[in-house]
């Protein structure tokens, strides 16, 4: 397959999904659109964790932090100061990024497993930080009564749940658009190198530290998004939405996408939703079973996702002569999932580029 | 001199119990996060899954015992046996992916851990379980004037005996040395012909043991229930964090910190008190920013030495 031809089929497909997730609301019952207006929701999530860990190589569990102050800001702004759409998308922007900006100073010095850790510890306590606050966040009992949302001022507020769906859909679309193109620019390549051979970068004199902390907070702002159109989504939110079992589920998304790929992303946090709530109605209340057996099958048959197995088999493919493993070359951009995770974090064993040095 | 002294200890009084609590589940935590710690340091493995240990543990001390020493001996023998089982399995569940990255075997652990807490939410209820202990534990004792629980005072020395048999293997044998050397150069000590999967299936055996321990002996604690897990794993993951990820002793004053403000930060500061585990995180590493920055990509957890 030429390369012309491959970027056609990847545009063909990004047209048809789009089109398709223009048309679900007319296809569909209302209750599924508005799990696809939540699936969406996730998926943007799942595009801030795809930021970090696939992109930025910094693998991470607590994006949930910034989606939970992202939710709760659009829920405060919603319910008390404005009910227009816009505002309370860049006021969850605004809490998710100063969010990721007070916590940005835990996390910028690690690296690979200590990242997953601290990460995760930040977004636990957030959730038990969210159910306590109990004057701002309503506790356990959570946030309801939220006025219907109005996109811009003078349009009619989203009654219903294709309008919902309709207007997360546009917003979900722009930020993706937006990320997409931010990415394609060098800052996109200066974060991948940075993963891909941090000591060289800062050989050549860049501060890795400063685009890790940039990421981080840019991440967290696209999950403050997601949280405010959570808000809009459901009308509702507790700390419930923001367990550690959704970052597990974020995160394996994440990594059946392929970890490095934003459309992966949003696909992968879709088809882990969906099998989620196909186990919850198979077979009622065995669902965290099915599920952790799905996780595990998932780190035995896709280590590096869906997306990053294909490539492992094109490697092995093309290269049957050298030795065995099917790892692919941490060169190109954007393929090769998360080469700064697959390298062990201790000394030794790292066969990584020549001049990698360390 | 006492005239002075008075006024003080009166403003100290009420505090006194909760710090003692303080210390209890402080050390409480330091058995759980030890298993952890040694996990991560020794195997480089983040193991989910530790919180659903400790909740074996606690299960098995609510299904055991009937409130006679002989129950909680057989808990205590019990938990720790299916603890160091359920490492073993999981030791074996991460062999055939240990040379792939960490995230694969943190989402790994994680089913285990989800598989896990759904088996024995099945077994046991969704209902939080009562733990007996042996009647002459129930009572009080009197401590400078207060009446203190005997279980939490027993469980202080307990705890502290594990804590200092597990730092003095650590520091003085073999075994120990061997830990420490893996910690430092895991390629060296494969070298010198220490298979590292059996390193591996040790420590998380080891690992699990000291959870299932832990649960046993912390179910009058932290008892067991369905979100038990959760929270043993959440605040053992704080203890390592804040404890610089492998230092015995660094650990150990990292759950008593945590411990101490989950008790009497609670009591003196309610108001602020969903927020100080995150306020001592960042004081912590803030404090500590600049050693971080050198230790941490190297990952170089120093066992038994100096914090």
């Amino acid at each position: 397959m030429t390369p012309t031809l491959g970027r056609r089929l990847g545009q063909a497909g990004t047209v048809g999904a789009l089109a398709v997730a223009v048309a679900a609301p007319w296809l569909t019952d209302p209750y599924t659109t508005s799990l696809l207006a939540r699936t969406l929701v996730l998926g943007l999530v799942g595009v801030s964790v795809a930021l970090l860990t696939g992109i930025a190589g910094l693998p991470t569990l607590g994006q949930t932090g910034p989606y939970a102050a992202g939710a709760y800001a659009g829920a405060v702004v919603g319910l008390h100061v404005s009910p227009v759409g816009v505002v309370q998308v860049l006021v969850g922007a605004a809490a998710g990024a100063l969010f990721g900006a007070l916590t940005v100073p835990l996390v910028v010095y690690a690296r690979g497993v200590v990242v997953l850790m601290i990460t995760l510890a930040i977004g636990e306590l957030t959730v038990t930080a969210a159910s306590r606050w109990r004057s701002v966040t309503g506790g356990t009992d959570g946030l309801a009564g939220m006025p219907a949302v109005q996109p811009v001022w003078g349009m009619g507020v989203l009654d219903s749940d294709r309008a919902r769906y309709l207007y997360i859909l546009i917003v979900v679309a722009v930020v993706v658009a937006v990320v997409l193109t931010v990415l394609r620019t060098p800052a996109g390549l200066l974060l991948r190198a940075s993963r891909d051979d941090e000591a060289r970068m800062r050989a050549s004199g860049h501060r890795v530290t400063g685009y890790f902390a940039v990421a981080f907070v840019a991440a967290g702002a696209l999950a403050g998004i997601a949280g405010s159109l959570l808000v809009t989504a459901q009308q509702y939110v507790s700390p419930a939405d923001f367990g550690f079992e959704v970052s597990a589920l974020l995160l394996l998304g994440v990594v059946i996408g392929g970890a490095t790929s934003v459309g992966g992303a949003i696909a992968g946090t879709a088809l882990v939703l969906a099998v989620r709530d196909w186990f919850a109605g198979l077979l009622p209340g065995q669902a965290p079973l099915l599920l952790g057996g799905l996780f595990v099958v998932t780190a035995y048959l896709f280590p590096r996702g869906v997306a990053g197995f294909s490539a492992g088999v094109a490697t092995l493919l093309r290269t049957r002569t050298r030795r065995g493993t099917a790892r692919p070359d941490p060169g190109g951009p954007g393929e090769g999932p998360v080469p700064a995770l697959a390298a062990p974090v201790r000394g030794g064993r790292a066969h990584r580029g020549p001049g990698a040095g360390t | 001199m006492t005239g002075h002294a008075a006024p003080l200890t009166d403003s100290v009084d009420p505090y006194l119990i909760p710090a003692l609590d303080g210390v209890a589940y402080g050390l409480l935590l330091f058995v759980a996060a030890s298993g952890l710690v040694l996990c991560f340091g020794v195997a480089n493995i983040l193991n989910l899954a530790h919180g659903t240990l400790y909740a074996i543990g606690a299960y098995t001390v609510a299904a055991l015992t009937d409130g006679g020493w002989g129950t909680l001996a057989l808990a205590l023998v019990v938990g720790v046996a299916v603890g160091a089982g359920a490492g073993g399995l999981l030791a074996g569940l991460l062999a055939p992916v240990a040379r792939r990255d960490h995230l694969t075997q943190a989402l790994l652990t994680f089913g285990v851990a989800l598989a896990g807490g759904a088996v024995l939410v099945a077994v046991f209820g969704p209902d939080n379980l009562p733990v007996r202990i042996p009647p002459s534990l129930e009572g009080t004792v009197e401590v400078a004037g207060h009446r203190y629980a005997a279980y939490r005072l027993v469980f202080i020395g307990v705890a502290a005996l594990i804590a200092a048999v597990l730092a003095l293997v650590v520091a003085r044998t073999r075994v120990g040395m061997l830990v420490r050397a893996t910690v430092d150069d895991a390629d060296m000590v494969a070298c010198l012909g220490v298979n590292p999967a059996r390193i591996r299936l040790g420590v998380l055996a080891v690992a699990g043991g000291l959870a299932g321990a832990a649960g046993v002996l912390g179910a009058p604690i932290i008892g067991p229930a369905p979100t038990t897990a959760d929270t043993v794993l959440l605040l053992s993951l704080v203890v390592v964090v804040l404890g610089g990820l492998g230092s015995v002793r660094g650990t150990l004053l990292a759950a008593l910190a945590v411990g101490e403000i989950q008790t009497l930060g609670v009591a003196l500061a309610p108001a602020v008190a969903p927020f100080l585990l995150f306020a001592a995180m960042a004081v912590v590493l803030a404090v500590r920013a600049r050693g971080l920055r050198a230790r941490w990509p190297r990952l170089r957890p120093r066992w038994g030495g100096a914090a």
